[in-house]
């Protein structure tokens, strides 16, 4: 695979890169789900559908991409759709890492929590959730893990100054 | 001390009838085998552990929020208080992802200068690692002795940047200057002199049975547990997954530099010490191959509207000077995109994740650090163990409170 070229949307991906296990894992379990796809700087990026990131985490965790290495969010204030809940997934057999993304209108709307794929979420989403206030369905510890428990805000929003509220 | 019905602190009330027998204890924050400001609550049958659970945030000063509002170049010292005890591989696991998202060739001889200053930094980490588990199990002697050959790493460091600690050496577009004329020497001297060092604290822990009797067998970690909690690293390898970030996915030319990564199955802290004193002499091989073939030229890419030119040409060619001048007051823009660096670090996988949208300042930066995943390991390993055992696991997953809480 040639590291320098750049695919952009999901058609171009999808034609350029139709070997990659990552790819075939998520179309034959549901195409429909795949939103946008992006191969750039050597890194190959899903856009998945929020309500879908569950059950294609673990399509793609069958398909040998075994170890979440690290879930984050960004805040793309004030354009819409404002969220994205971005996963590294490294594999320890392709030795290679893809991005799952998930785009979210509002911290309200919540997504599915990756606890049940992959343990470790529990923290990381945690993190999320503490300094971005986006919520995880189905965590089960979901509180402030670095802010105090009585903090009022999300300190990683764009509309949240950078000295603080003082 | 907490009642066993306070559920803020714990994640589920205590089992109906065990109410009266177990009891919460709190360790830390300000407790010396806790290796920072780390608090642990911890719920025990008589002196079994029946479960635990780490709050964290003490040390949390938002190094994410404040790199926001910082141009590239200047999250370069934020990074190297996040893992104090291994500064050039936050140094360089940042560059390398701006390098990445810029498309920044780097000259070789700053490629395997920063190999070197790696595994010199991840010594470093393995020396105080080695120095502090070996006294929270009670050989205070192996303290004394690490924190001495450590000395020179530190002094080694001090004569490349000016610095101990907070190096902030390795700069986007290769090295902040050239290294000064005495520093490879002084790299060889280490080099040869820190095997026998190894040799020596080998001979005080390795046959003495105090320090197996509370190694071996406790804080066992499966490897389906190591990569379901996200554990990278030494613990990871010691657990017998065999990942390791240099040889698998090569960076920064770790590919000319052949290696034995040390894995162990067996997975109690007794493998964790092991796997950590092969990594040093492995770090001593790779330090001494670059030592060996170090090319000549630049130690910066030639890239004037990125990096900082010379201090002498700054003040004596018109040109570098309007370069020097715009780099200070304005940055320099980085093509928008996303990028997701991430290295072998001494404690770890370290990953970078820079989001750019075309600005001088980089529009968000996330940092993974191995140690706040390998906190929740913890819980695995110390359930259903003695009291005492806590320690000894908190020593042998090498954890820094700095990059959990950054």
């Amino acid at each position: 695979m040639d590291k320098q070229k750049t695919l952009i949307g999901r058609a171009d991906v999808l034609g350029g890169l139709v070997e990659h296990p990552a790819i075939k894992a998520i179309l034959s379990w549901n195409p429909e789900a795949l939103l946008d796809a992006k191969f750039d700087r050597g890194e190959l990026t899903l856009t998945i559908a929020a309500k879908n990131i569950c059950s294609a985490a673990a399509a793609v965790q069958a398909a040998g991409y075994n170890f979440l290495e690290d879930l984050t969010a960004v805040d793309w204030f004030p354009s819409t759709p404002r969220f994205q809940v971005t996963y590294h997934i490294l594999s320890h057999s392709l030795k290679e890492y893809i991005r799952l993304k998930v785009l979210l209108d509002g911290a309200e709307s919540g997504v599915e929590s990756m606890t049940s794929v992959w343990p470790s979420a529990n923290y990381y989403e945690r993190e999320v959730f503490d300094l971005f206030g986006i919520r995880f369905d189905g965590h089960p510890n979901l509180r402030r893990i670095l802010m105090p428990d009585e903090w009022e805000g999300y300190p990683l929003r764009k509309d949240y100054p950078v000295e603080g509220y003082r | 001390m907490a009642s066993a019905g306070d559920t803020r602190i714990l994640q589920a009330p205590p089992a109906e009838g065990a109410k009266d027998q177990h009891m919460v204890i709190n360790m830390g924050p300000q407790h010396p085998a806790t290796h920072g400001v780390l608090r642990l609550v911890l719920e025990i049958d008589g002196e079994i552990v029946v479960r635990l659970y780490p709050e964290i945030g003490y040390l949390h000063t938002g190094i994410e929020k404040t790199c926001e509002a910082k141009f590239y170049q200047q999250v370069v010292p934020l990074t190297d208080r996040i893992n104090y005890l291994d500064p050039m591989s936050n140094n360089l696991c940042y560059s390398l992802a701006v390098e990445k998202l810029i498309g920044l060739e780097i000259p070789e001889k700053a490629t395997w200068l920063r190999v070197l200053l790696a595994e010199l930094s991840r010594l470093n980490s393995h020396l105080i690692w080695l120095g502090t588990h070996a006294m929270d199990i009670g050989a205070l002697t192996v303290f004394l002795y690490t924190f001495r050959e450590r000395e020179e790493i530190l002094r080694i460091f001090e004569g490349l940047a000016g610095q101990r600690m907070m190096t902030s050496y390795i700069r986007i577009g290769g090295l902040s200057m050239e290294p000064p004329l005495d520093f490879l020497d002084r790299v060889q001297g280490f080099i040869n002199m820190l095997p026998e060092k190894i040799d020596e604290y080998a001979n005080l822990l390795t046959g003495n049975p105090i320090f197996r009797n509370r190694l071996k067998g406790v804080g066992y970690l499966s490897p389906e547990d190591a990569i379901a909690l996200g554990v990278t690293g030494p613990v990871m390898r010691a657990s017998g997954v065999d990942f390791d970030l240099r040889r698998d996915i090569p960076y920064c030319g770790y590919e000319k530099f052949p290696f034995q990564v040390p894995i162990s199955t067996v997975g109690d802290c007794w493998s964790r010490y092991e796997v950590r004193l092969v990594e040093m002499r492995e770090s001593i091989k790779i330090i001494q191959m670059v030592l060996d073939g170090m090319p000549e030229g630049p130690v910066k890419a030639d890239a004037p509207k990125i990096v900082l030119p010379d201090r002498e040409k700054m003040k004596t060619q018109m040109e570098a000077l309007i370069h020097h001048f715009k780099i200070v007051t304005e940055g320099f823009t980085v093509p928008a995109g996303e990028v997701y660096q991430a290295i072998e670090a001494g404690h770890g996988a370290t990953g970078y994740y820079v989001v750019s949208d075309g600005t001088a300042k980089p529009y968000r930066v996330h940092m993974r650090y191995p140690s706040f995943a390998t906190l929740q390991a913890l819980e695995t390993m110390c359930k259903g163990r003695m009291l005492a055992d806590v320690v000894a696991v908190i020593g042998s997953i090498d954890i820094v409170l700095g990059e959990i809480d950054r």
